[in-house]
């Protein structure tokens, strides 16, 4: 006889471990879940809030320098070692975790123009205002050596930047011309110019490293290509570009930063018009670096401020600036993404999270879910009114804002009358010039 | 000065016999020396030198001196230089270009050789020099510059290019992953980890023995040579998969090993006569598809099976004298199961004896574990025994040998014989669906076979006696099967008439009343003659289309056997007819005559297109839907009366009982009438009142920009992402990430490698030490062209 009873596997109910959660049975019929819109409307909303409540990006400030930092550089291999070189000739390697100073060496005399690590984190190069390039050995000297450079080179000119080959033992400099050299030699292997004027900046490219990008004072923008030893291409624009920088994940990519606020994103195979105009800053951009993954990029300004750029957003998603930070002259974006490091006028390196309200340290699974949901939740409702509003406040010192102000009633202004002149003009007479090709002046084969 | 002045004395003790000149000489010189100066004496010379013409000896020795002179000073050597030209312009010996006056012209030299052949090669060429224009000047520097430069763009810009496909497939990646390479773990083998370890304590001394007794590599080296080799071989993701698969294998391995052991222990009759059938159907199921597949193999699976039929028919184990069977005999007397069994087992020995595919099968439950472990083969034996099967029966006439071996081949069963003497004759007027036909009925009673009980052995027997009535049901479901079949065997295109020849056949009438207008011909195909002409017409139509005369033979053959069972006839469909035909046209009746004018022409075609028109639209009537909506807006806005009539209070309720009336009065509360509608007057408008200005303010005004439709949008809106309304998986999947990163890690810059692309085997910086300014071809070409 069979007696009809209860039964349950107890495989639906009993957990495999201590640890593991209790099963928890759901019925995911969608009528006991009722107003699913605005529950999720609503736990968006407070995941904005939040987003703003714990958003605390600033974490240090490295202090030491005697001097302005002139530039950044980071190690290759340790994410730890930070180098950085002020006006008055002094560089110093840092140490983030410690956040403390673990070498100080005097390179030169007058500004340290420019400094870059070699691919393999063994050495670094700086230039300095005393037509120098010196390479320095990364590890400090033993117990009474002297602090010596492994090499100098004497060079005629005034060198005001330099840039690593990030595969081999090539470094480019740049001040009358653009020098390529190799690192065993004395004097460059070659060397190339177009035009006469000081070139500020020179960048290989990451992806296909025999490409370089410089930026002079004449305004332009011109690329080069170290095998064929010959410059490609240039574009000038309004006014001057004091740095460009590759995208490390997009080969043709590179973002200029400008005198004139903006920065532009250009592919180097259509230079005639910019990818993007970035503009957001109210004084020069002095310094631009890509974030590893390709996908933003932070721009310092002579404005006190900093600011990260999408690659494919006109404006920014996010400023951080501090009552003490002046003038910042460098920024570099740390190579696991996570951080920002500026150096600024007045001698000190600060340290950002890329993401004001990202929490720091490792994550607990059910902390990663909350986070991922939330994530998905401000980007899906991002288009409302009040989520929007919430997610775009940010302070801003009072010089920064009623600059934004003034310069928003500028452009109105110019606006205006541009639709004016058009309005009462010949048809087809005022040709219509979009914002990205405006600032383009010409590109020269 | 001294010393100078004593050479010269001794110049003056050598030319004594002409000490004019020596004197003068050295006046000269005290001269110089007073003064400093010489330009007269320069004139002086001449005058000097025709005194003493031909002596020549002396002349150079005259020369040293005023060479030794001139070197006193720097400044006149010059001077002194010209003075010696002249003189030797004056003189008769040497000659000089000068004196000559004329030119030396190329073709004097070539004069009096003209008539050699050697050199005419040469003339010609100065003379093709000479025709030949100017060259054309080189482009300047600037121009040059420039072609490198744009030369230099378009191949790097192409170079570049290849990084689109990437670039495009990162920016659409549902999610990324940095950095973008997994660092691979270095494997840092046993032996370099444990190098300096030794065991010290009992129990890894222990352990240490026991792995040297086991031939495990304890130290240096962990891997032997082989394994090394093999593993040096194999890449890691080789590795990797091949371990993962030997793991597989394991797990597989144990745990048939555990259900084999489970198995054995079940004692049931039962289960085990269910499991040997089941054996018995998958191995005949496998042989038959071996047999198609690969008859080779079939073959020589049927030796094997023969082999074991021999092996059998050596042991003893039918012979009722085992244990078993003793015991079974003492009880056999009383137990009517027991006398059963012993027979049975002795019908098996004798159909063994009789039958030459017999096995040992046929014992009962008592060899339950042997039974499990015989292989396959054994299995297969009875499944194909005594089955029509041509293999076998080739096997026995190939292999005669054995045959005489085995006494038992005379006794080669006699529906088998038959069977195969029927095969052959079939086989005589061969074709390839009689091999096929064939085939089939074997299956078919093979298939009988295993279905049958085991002890009615002889329906082979059976077979061939109604094997003439057999064989024409077995025809026909050949030629079904050949039906099902023909997708492999015909080429498309005549499969398409053919199919739809079959298809109408099958559908009947209702294929007619569906589609009157594919009716194409007079009259319908009424007999089967009529059918068999139209898909001979078919084929004709289809001529040109490349068809096999077997194939046509078989659809003719086909609708043979299949004609007395229809009873209908259908029209047939000829696709390439359909096709050709034209629609009636709708234009037709209103295509004008030439003579017509032309404006009525115009006036016709502005009709046609406003019917055009009228029959594009005839289905809508905007206005009147336009109303309908109106009104069905109206309604929907009007403010609702509130019905709270219960039923069955203070009444009877029920099925089909309704509250009364007067009830249903009481308890309505009416709903008072709402302002009037703004767009009461206006008839062609609706104006929504519904808007909510509160809510307003928190709804999206503008579409957002990857969106293209607003419904787009509010359906990304309204699908909610929770683990409240999904599951854990679903949400998961909903909210992942689009970018990780892997927290302590540097990314790196994207590389060609990575992404699969070759990156350029050169070193820039060997690149540049080569000549980077040579030209190449392409350059050139591009020079000349500007």
């Amino acid at each position: 006889m069979k007696v009809k009873m209860l039964s349950r596997n107890p495989d639906n109910y009993v957990r495999e471990t201590k640890l593991d959660l209790q099963r928890v049975p759901r019925n995911y019929d969608p009528t006991l879940h009722p107003f699913e819109v605005p529950r999720e409307y609503v736990r968006a909303l407070n995941a904005t809030k939040l987003e703003r409540v714990f958003a605390k990006p600033f974490l240090a400030s490295l202090d030491g320098h005697r001097d302005g930092v002139n530039c950044l550089a980071k190690h290759p291999k340790s994410l730890a070692t930070v180098l950085s070189g002020a006006c008055d000739g002094e560089v110093r390697i840092w140490n983030l975790t410690k956040r403390n100073c673990i070498r100080t060496i005097q390179a030169h005399e007058g500004f340290v123009r420019g400094i870059c690590t070699r691919f393999c984190g063994s050495s670094f190069f700086t230039v300095g205002d005393d037509k120098t390039v010196k390479q320095w050995k990364m590890d400090g000297p033993g117990f009474g050596e002297e602090e010596e450079p492994l090499h100098t080179i004497l060079g005629k000119t005034v060198y005001t930047g330099i840039d690593h080959h990030w595969k081999e033992g090539i470094f480019a400099t740049c001040g009358q011309q653009v020098d390529i050299w190799d690192e065993q030699k004395t004097s460059p292997i070659c060397s190339m110019t177009w035009g006469f004027d000081s070139i500020s900046s020179v960048k290989f490219n990451p992806i296909e490293t025999f490409l370089l990008g410089s930026c002079a004072s004449d305004r332009n923008i011109v690329l080069y290509d170290m095998r064929q030893a010959t410059p490609l291409k240039k574009v000038i624009l309004d006014m001057r570009t004091n740095t460009i920088c590759w995208n490390p994940m997009e080969a043709f990519i590179f973002t200029a930063a400008n005198e004139d606020y903006n920065l532009y994103t250009f592919d180097m195979r259509a230079l005639d018009t910019p990818v993007m105009v970035h503009m957001d800053h109210v004084s020069a951009v002095l310094d631009v670096d890509y974030s590893p993954t390709g996908k933003e990029f932070v721009s310092a300004s002579f404005d006190k401020s900093i600011r990260i750029f999408p690659v494919d957003k006109s404006r920014s998603r996010e400023v951080y600036h501090t009552k003490r930070m002046q003038h910042v002259i460098c920024v570099k974006w740390t190579s696991d993404s996570k951080y920002i490091m500026c150096g600024s006028d007045e001698m000190n390196i600060r340290l950002w999270k890329a993401n004001a309200s990202e929490k720091l340290g490792v994550l607990t699974s059910r902390e990663k879910t909350a986070k991922d949901y939330n994530q998905k939740l401000k980007e899906k409702f991002q288009y409302h009114p009040h989520i929007k509003r919430i997610a775009r406040h940010r302070h801003l010192p009072k010089p920064i804002y009623s600059q934004i102000q003034e310069q928003r009633v500028m452009k109105e202004a110019r606006r205006r009358k541009e639709v004016n002149r058009l309005k009462h003009s010949k048809p087809g007479s005022v040709p219509i010039v979009s914002e990205k090709k405006k600032h383009v002046v010409a590109v020269v084969k | 000065m001294v010393q100078d002045l004593q050479a010269l004395d001794s110049h003056r003790k050598e030319f004594k016999n002409e000490s004019w000149w020596g004197i003068r000489a050295a006046k000269s010189l005290l001269a110089l020396r007073e003064q400093e100066e010489l330009e007269d004496l320069s004139n002086d010379y001449p005058s000097s030198t025709s005194e003493d013409e031909g002596d020549s000896g002396r002349e150079r020795k005259h020369q040293k001196l005023l060479e030794a002179i001139s070197s006193l000073d720097g400044k006149n050597r010059r001077k002194l230089a010209e003075r010696s030209e002249a003189s030797l312009k004056v003189s008769e010996f040497t000659v000089s270009s000068k004196g000559s006056g004329e030119r030396l012209v190329l073709s004097d030299l070539l004069e009096p050789v003209k008539t050699s052949s050697s050199l005419a090669t040469v003339k010609k060429q100065l003379n093709r020099v000479i025709s030949k224009k100017t060259v054309e000047l080189p482009l300047n520097k600037e121009e040059v510059e420039r072609i490198h430069r744009e030369v230099a763009f378009n191949k790097t810009s192409q170079a570049l290019s290849k990084w689109d496909p990437i670039v495009q497939k990162n920016q659409q990646a549902e999610q990324l992953f940095f950095p973008l390479v997994k660092e691979q773990s270095a494997f840092a083998p046993m032996e370099h980890v444990l190098n300096g370890w030794k065991a010290r304590t009992p129990l890894e001394q222990e352990i240490f023995n026991l792995l040297c007794k086991n031939k495990q590599p304890v130290t240096d080296p962990l891997l032997t040579p082989v394994e090394k080799a093999s593993l040096k071989a194999m890449s890691l993701e080789m590795a990797k998969m091949r371990r993962a698969e030997l793991q597989r294998a394991r797990t597989l391995q144990s745990y048939y090993e555990a259900r084999a052991r489970r198995e054995k222990k079940i004692k049931g009759k039962k289960y085990h006569r269910v499991l040997k059938k089941g054996k018995a159907k998958k191995s005949l199921k496998e042989f038959e598809k071996l047999r198609k597949t690969n008859p080779a193999a079939a073959l020589e699976e049927l030796e094997k099976l023969e082999k074991a039929r021999m092996m059998e028919r050596m042991s003893l184990k039918h012979q009722n004298s085992g244990k078993w069977a003793k015991s079974k005999a003492i009880m056999a007397k009383y137990d009517l199961e027991a006398r059963q069994a012993m027979q049975d087992q002795l019908a098996s020995n004798k159909e063994l004896t009789q039958k030459v595919q017999e096995s040992e099968e046929e014992e009962g439950g008592e060899e339950e574990e042997g039974d499990l472990l015989v292989p396959d083969a054994v299995n297969e034996a009875h499944m194909t025994a005594d089955g029509p099967n041509p293999w076998m029966v080739r096997n026995h006439s190939d292999d005669a040998k054995e045959a005489e071996i085995q006494k038992d081949s005379e006794q080669l069963p006699e529906p088998m014989a038959n069977e195969a003497s029927e095969s052959e004759e079939e086989e005589r007027p061969v074709a390839e669906e009689e091999i096929l036909l064939k085939e089939f009925k074997e299956s078919q009673s093979l298939r009988k076979m295993s279905g049958l009980n085991q002890d009615t052995k002889p329906v082979g027997r059976q077979e061939t006696e109604d094997s003439s009535t057999q064989e024409v049901l077995s025809k026909l479901r050949a030629l079904s099967q050949k039906l099902n079949k023909d997708n492999h065997q015909c080429r498309k295109q005549n499969m398409g008439s053919v199919r739809t020849v079959l298809s109408t056949q099958r559908e009947g009438p209702s294929g007619e009343e569906e589609e009157p207008l594919l009716l194409q011909r007079p009259g319908r195909a009424q007999t089967l003659e009529e059918l068999k002409e139209l898909s001979k017409e078919g084929c004709f139509q289809n001529e040109e289309l490349p068809r096999p005369a077997l194939e046509g033979q078989w659809v003719e053959r086909n609708n043979q056997p299949s004609a007395p069972k229809k009873k209908t006839k259908e029209q047939m469909i000829d696709l390439q007819n359909i096709l050709t035909t034209k629609s009636p046209s709708v234009k037709s009746s209103a295509v004008p005559t030439i003579e017509e004018l032309e404006d009525e022409q115009e006036r016709e075609e502005e009709r046609e297109q406003k019917q055009m028109i009228k029959e594009a639209f005839a289905g809508d009537d905007v206005i009147r839907d336009f109303l309908k909506e109106k009104r069905e807006t109206v309604e929907a806005s009007k403010p609702q009366d509130v019905d709270l009539t219960l039923p069955g209070w203070g009444e009877w309720g029920g099925v089909g009982l309704k509250p009364s009336a007067k009830k249903r009065r009481r308890f309505l509360i009416k709903a008072p009438e709402g302002p009037p509608r703004k767009d009461k007057n206006l008839p062609n408008v609706i104006i929504n009142e519904k808007r909510n200005i509160h809510a307003a303010a928190h709804q999206v005004r503008v579409l957002p920009y990857p969106f293209t439709h607003h419904q787009q949008f509010e359906r990304t809106i309204q699908t909610p992402i929770g683990s409240t309304w999904n599951t854990q998986r679903a949400s998961q999947k909903l909210t992942t990430p689009k970018v990780v990163t892997k927290p302590g890690h540097i990314i790196k810059p994207i590389k060609a490698e990575d992404v699969g692309y070759r990156s350029s085997s050169r070193s820039d910086l060997s690149v540049i030490q080569r000549n980077p300014k040579r030209l190449s071809i392409h350059h050139k070409k591009q020079l000349k062209k500007n």
